[in-house]
């Protein structure tokens, strides 16, 4: 490989926000590396192994960049302060693993239903409840999707690698601000406790993105927070601009004030989750290794898509003919994509497996009637390449 | 819909402090006797006051009766969820230090499920301006006992009598760090008043208590007939020790005619803020 | 597990505070960021990381390194009595043992290996902290793994100013002792 400026320093120069160049990091320090290049400006978490190396990294390096770091005094309090970082304009962020996650679920709900933008690493581990704290786990799947009551739409990226932990927690801001939802990186204690090269780009390469901000000055006219364009997603004022907004949890109409009948929260539940339902597509984000004339296709995600790569090209050698598809956005998954590859035929079965015990296998039992196999592991180890490639001979 | 849709037009005569309440949201759902109407014009009246640009407060309420009035005053106001405003609340406050953040919540809301955030946000003097309406029960669930409900008082869920000590919440406030520390009733206006400006106007976390009747719900369950009936017990029984320097003696009981309320400025004492 | 042609796991074995997870952060650096090639380390976490035999592991591949842990290691450096007895089961016959020669007491049937006094020639050296770093040249002397130019470079791009010396001597005597253990 081509070696571009190659820092890999442990202590990183304070005040740079973007640390342009190759490393050699750890993938929690990668996912901490992403948030603040991305610009964040608010940290609020507890820690909790194994994704603690995120915040000690956040706590370190955000202070010097003018942002704030507060640990606080639980996970409940972690997602609120946040969320309330984020109706100020912070572009805010929090770390933490199952239990933790399991805390947030409330006011994950809360910044669905009042739009406010915020991005939330779990890095998994084996569960339920403590389970095996430093050890792997892949079942948060679910729960990120449908943890907190009611129906709305999130955003949830899988890393396999360092370099995705960068790369899609960059994105999760972006995402996080342009749909006005919470964003989770739903990374697992493989991946985070990884060290592998991570080539961080220039600032503007990053792309980012800012929020859709109200059109009208403050005194113009009153300010609709909730009076979606024509994407679904309205402009957003924070606190302090001088537009007088209301939020709250409560059904409410445009203005954000309550409206408590059944048509305004039919209304309004619909496009919580239409936003993202019906942008999926452009959401969606996966890779594909071999599967054009594959009759067996492998879905992995996470770290056991390390295992599924090794084990698809293995079988390869062997002349099998086999493929990997790896949702890289486990939520919305990607399954325009996993239609077509059904529709074309080729494919006679699936193989899933992951650390849990069939959590994404639904998704695809969902879209098929095909056989789909099942490599299941509970948790503290993932699925390895001769385990696979043992169901892929088969 | 459109939002001028729905607006009331005001009469010709505005009020002085209209410009801080959200006229069209009026009339409000509390109940006739509530305490909580006189919190937040004693809110928009401080806010007017407290000399601080209009557009730099902001309201953060939780969940029950008290965590309404964030609906009503013209601030950017957020009402969370139950027992997080204090959270969230920091997390503006530490984003925005030129933000002046008034957290107005219940006894329940900030001292039962809210505790733990309580108890932080004042050891770490967060600057925040925070209102206890203590109305003894929860209201909006319909008179449940909670932490500040006095030994033997009747509640929904203690048919018999409340048993658990209640939480004396100045002590309680001082104890943990708050640099600021009121206890007043709404029979009070200006002392309130008084005290929350100061809390503006004071960098860390400030804290008064507010007693506020509750008729439809604990009053009916004990026997004081209506929020006047309250107010009335208020003027008998408050003793005002500005100062006072020991607030663990100083214990509402609400039920017992013998016993004193005492009221005032308790805490008031430097400290440097979070963050700043 | 991985391509045996094209993937060589490193296994460093000890105890907490030896400095095992740095010597392999530093061969990963070499190799990844260095020789060009593609590098994932993993390491014990938690309990065992503080006080029993505690591993640290390096995956080097001219490719992407697909499944990340060794699985039977290719080197195994140890320093640690516990260490030999957890990790040397998981070595690939015939490949490269390294142990120290005051802290571990190899079994009878181990036959070739490299016995090196890495405390020893650490304290020689100043202290007996980098004897992990000693370690490590032994390591990259006896293999080849990655290139000397590599190793240091790592090491300068990584440690404290005021141990560049110190850590770039000890590497130096850990490759000089390799290179007299081939020649003999």
């Amino acid at each position: 490989m081509a070696a571009s400026p190659a820092k890999n320093t442990s202590a990183p120069e304070a005040g740079t926000r973007v640390l342009t160049g190759d490393h050699f990091m750890l993938g929690d320090h990668a996912c901490a590396e992403g948030a603040i290049a991305a610009g964040l400006d608010f940290f609020g978490g507890y820690p909790i192994t194994p994704s603690t190396e995120i915040a000690e990294r956040v706590a370190r390096r955000l202070p010097a960049l003018g942002g704030k770091f507060v640990q606080m005094e639980d996970e409940l309090g972690s997602i609120a302060a946040i969320i309330g970082a984020s109706a100020a304009g912070a572009r805010s962020f929090t770390a933490t693993s199952g239990p933790g996650f399991s805390l947030m679920m409330e006011n994950i709900g809360l910044a669905a239903m009042m739009e406010l933008p915020c991005v939330i690493a779990d890095v998994q581990r084996a569960s339920p409840s403590t389970g095996l704290p430093t050890m792997v786990g892949q079942s948060d799947i679910l729960q990120a999707r449908w943890g907190s009551h009611g129906d709305y739409g999130i955003i949830a990226y899988c890393p396999a690698s360092p370099q995705e932990c960068f790369d899609l927690t960059v994105r999760a801001f972006n995402d996080a601000d342009r749909y006005r939802v919470p964003v989770f990186i739903l990374m697992d204690e493989i991946v985070g406790h990884m060290t592998e090269r991570v080539r961080i780009p220039e600032p503007e390469d990053l792309h980012l993105i800012g929020r859709k901000g109200p059109r009208h000055a403050p005194d113009a006219e009153p300010f609709l927070s909730f009076a979606p364009d024509e994407d679904m997603i309205p402009p957003i004022a924070h606190a302090g601009e001088g537009y007088r907004v209301h939020m709250t949890g409560l059904t409410h109409d445009e203005r954000g004030y309550p409206a408590m009948t059944a048509e305004v929260h039919n209304s309004l539940v619909n496009r919580l989750v239409d936003k993202i339902r019906l942008n999926a597509d452009d959401i969606a984000m996966y890779e594909e290794v071999d599967t054009e004339d594959a009759d067996t296709i492998v879905v992995a995600f996470g770290c056991t898509a390390r295992s599924a790569r090794h084990a698809v090209a293995q079988a390869r050698d062997e002349g099998l003919k086999c493929g990997l598809l790896r949702p890289i956005t486990v939520w919305p998954f990607p399954e325009t994509r996993i239609r077509e590859i059904i529709e074309v035929g080729n494919v006679k079965r699936f193989i899933v497996p992951e650390v849990n015990l069939g959590q994404l296998r639904r998704e695809i039992e969902r879209l098929t009637h095909l056989p789909v196999k099942r490599l299941n592991h509970a948790g503290g180890a993932m699925p390895s390449p001769d385990e696979i490639l043992e169901l892929i001979r088969t | 819909m459109s939002a001028t849709e729905q607006t009331i037009q005001p009469a010709a005569n505005i009020h002085p402090i209209d410009r801080l309440l959200r006229a069209d949201r009026l009339p409000h759902i509390l109940c006739a006797g509530c305490g909580i109407g006189t919190v937040i014009h004693g809110y928009a009246n401080s806010i007017a006051a407290s000399g601080i640009d209009e557009n730099n407060h902001v309201c953060v309420s939780g969940i029950g009766c008290s965590g309404r009035a964030a609906g009503y005053v013209n601030v950017d106001s957020y009402h969370t969820t139950h027992g997080r405003a204090l959270p969230f609340a920091l997390g503006i406050a530490v984003h925005k230090p030129e933000l002046n953040v008034t957290v107005i919540s219940g006894d329940g809301d900030l001292t039962a499920i809210g505790g733990n955030h309580f108890i932080h946000a004042a050891r770490r003097n967060v600057n925040l301006n925070v209102i206890c309406i203590n109305n003894f029960n929860y209201g909006m669930t319909g008179g449940q006992v909670g932490p500040t409900t006095p030994i033997g008082a009747k509640g929904t869920t203690a048919p018999f009598g409340a048993v658990e000590r209640p939480f004396n919440l100045p002590y309680l406030a001082k104890a943990t760090g708050a640099i600021f520390v009121a206890r007043w009733t709404i029979l009070h206006v200006r002392e309130f008043h008084e005290a929350l400006v100061r809390s503006m106007q004071k960098p860390g976390f400030c804290f008064i208590e507010i007693l506020a009747p509750c008729p439809t719900s604990f009053g009916k369950s004990n026997k004081i007939g209506d929020g006047l009936h309250e107010v009335e017990i208020y003027r008998e029984r408050c003793q005002v020790q500005n100062g006072a320097p020991h607030l663990n003696d100083f214990d509402i009981d609400l039920l017992d005619e013998s016993k004193p309320i005492v009221v005032g400025n308790f805490v008031d004492v430097e400290r440097d803020a979070f963050m700043e | 597990m991985n391509s045996a042609a094209t993937n060589y796991q490193v296994r460093f074995g000890g105890v907490g505070g030896q400095g095992i997870v740095l010597v392999a952060r530093l061969l990963g650096i070499a190799a990844s960021l260095f020789d060009g090639k593609e590098a994932v380390c993993t390491q014990s976490y938690g309990p065992e990381a503080r006080g029993g035999a505690a591993k640290a592991d390096v995956v080097i591949s001219d490719d992407a390194v697909d499944y990340p842990f060794v699985t039977e290691a290719d080197a195994l450096a140890v320093l640690f009595q516990d260490a030999y007895t957890k990790f040397r089961p998981q070595m690939r016959p015939g490949g490269t043992l390294i142990v120290d020669a005051d802290l571990v007491r190899l079994s009878d049937e181990e036959t070739n290996a490299i016995v090196i006094p890495a405390i020893k020639i650490a304290e020689g050296l100043g202290s007996k902290i980098v004897a992990n770093i000693v370690m490590l040249g032994c390591l990259v002397g006896s293999t080849g793994i990655v290139s000397r130019e590599s190793v240091e470079e790592a090491i300068r791009s990584t440690v404290k100013e005021h141990v560049l010396d110190l850590d770039l001597k000890a590497l130096d005597a850990g490759i000089k002792f390799a290179q007299g253990e081939a020649a003999a």
